[in-house]
């Protein structure tokens, strides 16, 4: 005896299947490769550089594109990351439902902080 | 009274009586690596405004990833970084539906945790060398 998938779509702990979390990280993932390289460039080019030469560094369009799409992107991969530790470890919904919230406002907190540093960093404030 | 005869079945054993597979050292690194870089993330946002806020700000932060501490942070934080590099790398290897038996799959655990302590190493020489 067959279930008809379309009845069972969306019972797992995440409520949505695996559909699009598990596309979402790989593609996340995939993205975050040359992002994550070009970062270890532009830290590693700014060692010991002062508070002058570290914000023209990072306000130059080019970088702050990088690290504009670094933060978004690796921000991403962190919800949806600790989504499934989430799903996979916690059993009640009520604390399911509130980490699921505190998740989303860490990730969320630091793309809005980090993008907003970024910006101010390249058109001065 | 007690039934004698379920407490004297042999209990299923659990994780830790086996001899750990790499695989699976490899499996639970990558997650503990993510779960590092999650909380460590927030340093990266704390030094980006500091710059974004002003010169006092950002040679204060400067100062305190300076520290003997702050190193080992920063160090340790490039270990996760690289670690979790190196897991994903093998995700995207299965990706493709390549290299999925078994000696193969033991291979990349191993190469993924060599890789990993070979990155840090060669990016802190580096660093060392640059300062």
């Amino acid at each position: 005896m067959r279930t008809m998938l379309s009845q069972v779509r969306g019972l797992g702990s995440a409520k949505e299947g695996t559909e699009s979390h598990l596309i979402r990280q790989r593609i996340t993932a995939y993205a975050n490769l040359p992002l994550m390289i070009a970062f270890i460039l532009i830290v590693v080019s700014l060692i010991g550089a002062d508070y002058d030469t570290a914000r023209a560094r990072i306000g130059n369009p080019i970088v702050a594109a990088i690290m504009v799409a670094l933060v978004y992107n690796v921000t991403t991969h962190m919800r949806i990351g600790m989504q499934s530790v989430i799903e996979d470890y916690l059993q009640h919904e009520g604390l399911k439902a509130a980490a699921w919230i505190a998740n989303s406002l860490y990730t969320g907190g630091l793309a809005v902080v980090g993008i907003l540093s970024i910006l101010i960093i390249a058109f001065g404030g | 009274m007690t039934d004698t005869s379920e407490s004297r079945r042999p209990l299923s054993p659990f994780v830790q009586i086996f001899r750990w597979p790499v695989t699976m050292a490899a499996s639970l690194a990558h997650r503990i690596t993510a779960m590092v870089l999650y909380g460590g993330s927030i340093l990266f946002a704390f030094w980006l405004v500091s710059l974004a806020w002003g010169p006092q700000a950002f040679d204060f932060a400067t100062m305190l990833f300076g520290t003997w501490l702050g190193w080992l942070v920063l160090f340790v934080f490039t270990w996760m970084l690289m670690q979790h590099i190196m897991g994903g790398i093998r995700h995207f290897i299965w990706d493709t539906a390549m290299g999925l038996d078994k000696p193969t799959v033991d291979l990349m655990a191993r190469a993924s945790m060599i890789g990993g302590i070979g990155l840090t190493l060669i990016l802190w020489i580096a660093v060392l060398i640059a300062l």
